[in-house]
Formats: structure tokens, sequence, C-alpha cells
């Protein structure tokens, strides 16, 4: 402790071992806060890195012309001279037009969000409410390992086994479209929606549901009508990051969506997203060039989207506890 | 509503939320038994150790066996110390609610939830352009030496990205060592670092391990972040310096599925590639459920 200038009356009498011991804690102590300052100093890292490869975008003259902010976000007129959004950027006359992007990443996303959302809301339900003791201490682990499995491993699944059934299902034209990729991506986010439900599920406190029960209710009332309005910020935080991991996800959009820049509503169309744009181009652009540059602008867009549903995600799950605990914790 | 109604309402909902649940799981073992299937005839012991032949049309996988566990095993050595050591700050070393605890705790969070393919840009743009750049600049290469996707770079890319699973899974295997422990070490007249060294961390030994398998797991399977900072089609050679460029499972995966020349042809070889890459993935999952249970079982024993 520093005292400042007042000097005790007693200096301390410590043996220059005991002096020494209290510096060598000091230097530990020291090195380790330093270590935690690396979870900070990566997340800055990251969106420092990131955007100074995109800022060519707006430094560079050529980048300004071929990949202005308007040609991204507004309707370019094309020699057909109707009003087109195209993402061509390597063609004679690059089109760099974000929102088939947008479109095809939403699309996925949507689709992955009405699959997995019931499912993992629902499946929280019983694992928490209806499920024996027996049979969801089962469950838990059975879905932790469906967590488990590699992305590539799912956009494979897709691409080999799922892509024939929902083409003849859905009656579409390609076997690789939105809706084959938004069904694998529900794959990949059930897990995340139900682990993260079920917690907010288990928090609730059992007087809650023994008030409930003693009132006359019935279990699935007690479930339906008391414990799931008290966990519901949870389950929104649990969609929120659900959502945000389908919008992020690579792999699986990028190896079962077709990959075509169109804009249309069917589900049965091909659809190219954000992060798979980058994942497909980003190996054989120039370091560098408009495009290149591009697809790091692409990489700050997703980067700030899921730090912005991360940051909600957690204000709500804050919100379950306190609002269970009545503002101790 | 009528008693009648009311039972049959009830029924509804919890056969509902049942079909959900069992649905998920319908889903796992479809996926699992299917790939089981396909693929259990390929994976044998030359498939295991000889690297692509034909083309990738033929031959094993050793290559990307090897990439894998290099890959993995460098990660490990990476994200273990910076991981343990920022659980350890937070939670034996930062006064209660401080602010920089806070904030690191806000960072770890939200580094948990960027997109993997943000890694890999972060990857290239940081440790390739920026660091390796800088690197060849201060040696004097005349070539790029270490300006070039490699073995260390992704390595480097996949410690960020497990970072959060280390520092969650150490931190709650702190909370579980009894504060006793600590106190008791004290008031022996052990410094706090003396405690940390020979009590709390060997106490937390188990969660730390599991916290580790997790994060070799998720790094294994990863590969989006690995596409642009050192996984390479195909390689004859294994790496050889961490500059090398190097083979991979889930990348080989991924190449094969959607730019092989003939599906029909390599589809088996694939099917045998994903089960190993799955069986890898599941194994390390289940060794960490395995320290997990024996850790609880041995803490509620104690008491």
């Amino acid at each position: 402790m520093e005292q400042g200038l007042s000097q005790p009356l007693v200096a301390p009498s410590l043996s220059p071992a005991a002096r020494r011991r209290q510096l060598r804690e000091k230097v530990i102590a020291g090195l380790i806060t330093l270590m935690a300052f690396t979870g900070i100093a990566a997340l800055i890292l990251i969106i420092i890195f990131v955007a100074k490869e995109a800022l060519g975008l707006f430094l560079d003259a050529e980048a300004r012309h071929e990949a202005s902010l308007s040609k991204m976000f507004l309707a370019q007129d094309v020699p057909a001279g109707r009003p087109a959004f195209r993402w061509q950027p390597v063609s004679k006359v690059p089109k760099v037009s974000m929102i088939p992007l947008f479109v095809g990443t939403l699309k996925t996303t949507v689709v992955s969000m009405l699959v997995a959302v019931p499912l993992g809301v629902f499946g929280a339900l019983f694992a928490a409410e209806f499920a024996p003791r027996r049979l969801r201490e089962l469950l838990k682990p059975v879905i932790e390992l469906l967590a488990g499995i590699p992305s590539v491993v799912l956009g494979f699944f897709a691409l080999m086994v799922m892509s024939t059934v929902v083409k003849d299902v859905f009656h579409f034209d390609r076997p690789l479209n939105a809706m084959l990729a938004g069904l694998g991506l529900a794959l990949a986010i059930v897990p995340v929606i139900f682990t993260v439900s079920e917690d907010a599920l288990t928090a609730v406190p059992r007087s809650y549901r023994e008030a409930s029960l003693a009132l006359g209710a019935t279990p699935w009332e007690t479930a339906w009508k008391v414990v799931l309005p008290a966990a519901a910020p949870g389950i929104l935080a649990a969609c929120v990051l659900g959502f945000g991991r389908a919008i992020g996800e690579t792999m699986i959009v990028l190896m079962a969506s077709g990959n075509a820049d169109v804009i249309s509503w069917s589900l049965g169309d091909s659809a190219r997203s954000l992060s798979a744009t980058i994942a497909a181009e980003m190996g054989e652009v120039v370091v560098g060039s408009p495009h290149y540059s591009l697809l790091f602008f692409i990489g700050v867009q997703l980067f700030l989207f899921t730090f912005v549903l991360n940051l909600m995600a957690s204000t709500w799950t804050r919100r379950v506890v306190r609002k269970l605990t009545g503002g101790a914790a | 509503m009528k008693p009648g109604t009311r039972r049959a309402v009830g029924l509804v909902l919890t056969s509902l939320t049942a079909l959900a649940a069992f649905l998920i799981v319908a889903v796992l073992v479809i996926i699992l038994f299917n790939i089981a299937e396909n693929g259990a005839a390929g994976v044998t012991w030359t498939f295991l150790s000889q690297p692509p032949a034909d083309g990738m049309m033929g031959g094993g996988i050793f290559p990307a066996i090897f990439g894998t566990a290099a890959l993995t095993l460098l990660m490990t050595v990476a994200v273990m110390p910076v991981g343990v050591l920022t659980a350890v700050y937070l939670h034996e070393y930062a006064p209660p609610n401080s602010l920089f605890a806070r904030i690191v705790r806000v960072a770890v969070v939200n580094l948990a939830g960027v997109p993997s393919i943000v890694f890999g840009l972060f990857g290239l743009g940081f440790f390739i352009l920026f660091v390796g750049q800088g690197m060849d600049r201060a040696l004097g290469h005349e070539e790029m030496y270490w300006a070039q996707p490699g073995l260390l770079w992704a390595a480097l890319t996949l410690a960020v990205l497990t970072l959060p699973v280390v520092i969650v899974s150490t931190e709650e295997a702190l909370r579980a060592v009894p504060m006793d422990h600590r106190t008791a070490s004290l008031a022996l007249g052990a410094t706090q670092s003396q405690t940390l060294a020979r009590v709390v961390l060997p106490g937390a030994l188990p969660g730390i391990l599991t916290g580790a398998v997790l994060a070799i797991s998720r790094g294994a399977g990863e590969v989006a972040p690995i596409l642009f900072t050192g996984a390479a089609y195909f390689l004859p050679d294994l790496p050889t310096h961490l500059n090398s460029q190097f083979m991979h499972l889930g990348y080989h995966t991924y190449v094969m599925a959607t730019q092989s020349p003939d599906v029909e042809a390599t589809r088996p070889l694939l099917y045998s590639t994903v089960l190993v890459l799955l069986l890898l993935t599941f194994a390390l999952n289940l060794v960490a459920v395995i320290i997990r249970t024996r850790t609880r079982r041995k803490a509620a024993g104690a008491h």
C-alpha cells in the first residue's frame, strides 16, 4: 500500500527475505493481470485488424470508384436498362452490390430460426419441466453431442443426404438452395437454443412452481403460465444467441446453399450469404485490391452484427437472474 | 376451462414438447448412423496411414490426420497458459466488482460470439500481414517466409478462437475449489501465489483439463478460420516447419465434398474421412465428460 508522503512512525521491520517475497507476489499478480488483458486485447485487435484491411475501400481512389458505398447498397443501372443488384466483384465491370448477400443471409437465417426456435425451446421445456430425471440426464449429454459435431460435418450431411430429400419433398429445381442451408444451420443452432433456454428454465426457483401448484394449477399450466414467462428474458437471449450463430456460421451455408447471388424470396433458389462469400472468395483475391477490401468490409459488418446481438443476449441473461433473485444479485 | 379440456390441453402440450426433444435426438441418431454406416468399411489401417493417391480419388488421409494433430497441439500450447491465467485473475486476483474484471468478462463473452470466419480474416490481417511481414522485415528475409499462411498462424488463430472456452471452464473449476482450502493455506503463512500454485490449481486441475479437452475438440473441427491462414488442398509431404502449410481433416472434407470432379467415386473415401473426424471430436468430448463426472463424484464424496 502506498502511504503517500506521510511516513509511518515506526517503519515496519520486514526482513529482506519477507520484502523479496512481497515483491515477488506483486510481480506475479502483475503478470496475471497482464494476461487477463489478453481477452480485451484480442477483441480490440480483431476489430482493428479486420477494419484496417477494409479501410482500403475508402482511402484508395480506384477502390472508391469501383466499390463506393452507393454501389454496395443502392440499385445500379445496368446496360439492360433496369436497375439491378448484382454481386460480381471479379467481372470486367465489377458489380459489388451487397443486397443479394443480405437477402441470402436473411433467408437462410430465418429458415433456421423457424425450425430451431420451436424445437430448442420446446425441447428445453420438456427437459426442464416434464421429463423424468433419468430421461433428462440422458437428454442433456445427447444434445451436447449434437453441439460437438463440427459444422463442416453438418454441411457435409446437408449436402450428401438432406439435399435429395429436401428437393423431393418441396419439389425444388435445384438440390442446393436456401431451404437446405437453413435446415443445415438449424442443426447447428438447436443445441445453443436448447442449452441456454434450459439453463433459464431451471433457474426459476422451486417456490414459483410450488406456489402455482398449491393454487390448483396443473403441471402444464405451471410450466406454460408461470415458469416460461419467468424465464422469458433468458429464452429470448437464447434465441438472439442462436440468431447470431446462424448469421456467422460459414461452412454449412458454403456447402449447402448453392452460392448464387440471386435476389428472390423463394426458398428453392440458391442463396449466397455474407460469411460464405468471404470463405469462397478470399482464397483467390489479390491482397490490397478493392475486392479484397470488400471482403474485409463484409467481415466488419458480421463482427458488428454479432457483437450487438451478443451484448443484447448477455443483458437479457443477466436480467433473468436479477428478476428471479429479486435484485439481490 | 372444464377439467376434461384442461387435461387434454395439458396432454397435447406435454406431448408436443416431448416430440420436440425426441426430434432433436432422432436427427442426431440419423446423422451418426448414416455416417457410421457409410464410412465404417473404409476406415482401414491403410486408409489411416497412407497419403491420398490418384488425385484424391484413392489412398488415405494420413497427412490430414497429422496436420490436424499438429495444429491442435500447437493451439493448445498457445491457448492454455493465457486462458488459465486469465481465469485465475478473474477468480483469484480481481477485486470483486472491479471495472476491469467486468470489462474482461464482457470481452470474453463477446469473443465467444464472433463468427469463426471473422477469426480467419483476423488471422490473415493480424498474424500473417502484420506480425508475419514485420518479422520478415526485422529478420531480413528477402522472400516471404513468415508473411504467408502456415501452421503457426493457423494455430494461433484457433487459439484466439478457443480462448473463451478455456477461460470459462477454468473459472468454473476455480469456483469449485472450496474457499476453506485457500484460507487454510493463507493462515499457515503461505503467500497468495504459493496458495495458488500448491492448493488452488491442483484442486482445479480436472476442471482445467476438461476445458483443455473441450477447446481441443472445438478447435479440431473448425474449418472457416484456417481456410486462408494455412490449410492446403493436397500436400504430399508432412509439414516440417512452423510456416509450412498443412492438410486438415475438416478442410479435406470440404474440398472433397464440393470440388471433387467425381463425387460418386470419392463418396466412400469422403464418408470415411468424416467418420474419422467425428470419432476424433467425440472421443475428446467424451474424455471431457468423463473427467467432469469423476470430479463431481469425488467432490460429492468429500462432503
